[in-house]
């Protein structure tokens, strides 16, 4: 009896060992959880992209289920998950909101033109200040926001098509219900 | 004249060094606030790095935010939690000690006392060991 339990130790040992490597294989340390999930989003109102004069307020978007996705012209992982925006622009399947992240007008502008526009409006935060109220580290960056002004959802990078499968599309359905 | 010239250059190095000191020291309280308040806080994009030591573009804007905070009247504990409510915990580089954290604060020493009780296992079945042995004192008595 005393015998098996030394070799059954080690083995018992490496199993613990190897299923918390396993799963730190799979775990993102850049990913960090927002606090902000389940809270208001905060209100902000900035410029809008190509209208001078007109201003986008967080206030307009009470009562509706929308897509806040932060992203700039200077992002390279923007690009990747432009084609799919566009996508779900072109199918109606959410109300799609940008936030212009420490950008130019003009590069903006130029993106949106050379690659399409997914949004329904831009709003301009060129110093990052409505960002850093958000939490936002990284872009881009999507926030999932209910008909309470609740965040409810963060994306951190590309929205790849298995989030929007998954997590995304499904938490759409039961907001919008 | 020459001597003049070669005078005048010896200057050139220390130009230089003034041209490199940054804007900061507008007050200077302040700066030894900020300073002291971004080495507790982590930069959120190179992540082992603090708000101090990062030159990251988002660690800039952080300071700038903390600068203005602090310019508010805020306390240094009300300027962590603006930051933490935005962040969370990560952004503090000695998260507090709750529920979640309770396995990191409590890990070191969880992991100490399984070494003590693995040394003392391993003591006891060495001293088990060592008395199946004949002794060889008394072999040396008898003889």
């Amino acid at each position: 009896m005393k015998g098996v339990f030394k070799y059954l130790l080690p083995l018992a040992v490496f199993l613990v060992l190897a299923g918390f490597l396993a799963k730190g294989l799979k775990l993102d340390p850049h990913e960090v959880p927002s606090p902000l999930i389940g809270k208001p989003a905060p209100a902000f109102s900035l410029p809008k992209l190509g209208d001078q004069a007109g201003k986008f307020s967080s206030d307009e978007m009470k009562g509706r289920v929308w897509l806040l996705n932060v992203w700039a012209s200077w992002c390279a992982a923007c690009r990747e998950e432009h084609p799919l925006l566009m996508e779900l622009a072109r199918s109606g399947q959410a109300e799609l909101y940008g936030m212009d992240y420490k950008d130019t007008d003009a590069d903006a502008s130029a993106v949106l033109k050379q690659m399409g526009n997914p949004y329904r409006a831009v709003a301009v935060d060129a110093d990052g200040r409505v960002g850093i109220d958000y939490g936002v580290y990284g872009v881009p960056e999507t926030y999932v926001i209910d008909k309470a002004g609740i965040i409810r959802f963060k994306q951190i990078g590309p929205i790849t098509p298995e989030v929007w499968n998954e997590k995304i599309q499904p938490l759409l359905q039961g907001l919008q219900r | 004249m020459k001597r003049w010239f070669s005078a005048l250059l010896l200057i050139v190095p220390l130009m230089a060094v003034a041209g490199e000191a940054q804007p900061l020291a507008d007050d200077p309280a302040m700066e030894a606030r900020l300073k002291a308040l971004s080495q507790e806080l982590r930069c959120l994009v190179c992540q082992n790095q603090t708000l101090a030591d990062s030159s990251a573009p988002l660690a800039e804007d952080l300071r700038r935010e903390i600068r203005e905070l602090i310019a508010k009247g805020m306390t240094d504990k009300e300027i962590t939690d603006y930051l933490v409510v935005r962040y969370g915990d990560f952004v503090r580089y000695r998260p507090p000690l709750k529920t979640q954290t309770a396995l990191l604060w409590g890990g070191p020493f969880l992991l100490l006392a399984m070494g003590l009780v693995a040394l003392a296992l391993v003591l006891r079945n060495r001293n088990r060991l060592m008395k199946d042995l004949p002794d060889e004192d008394d072999e040396e008595d008898a003889a």
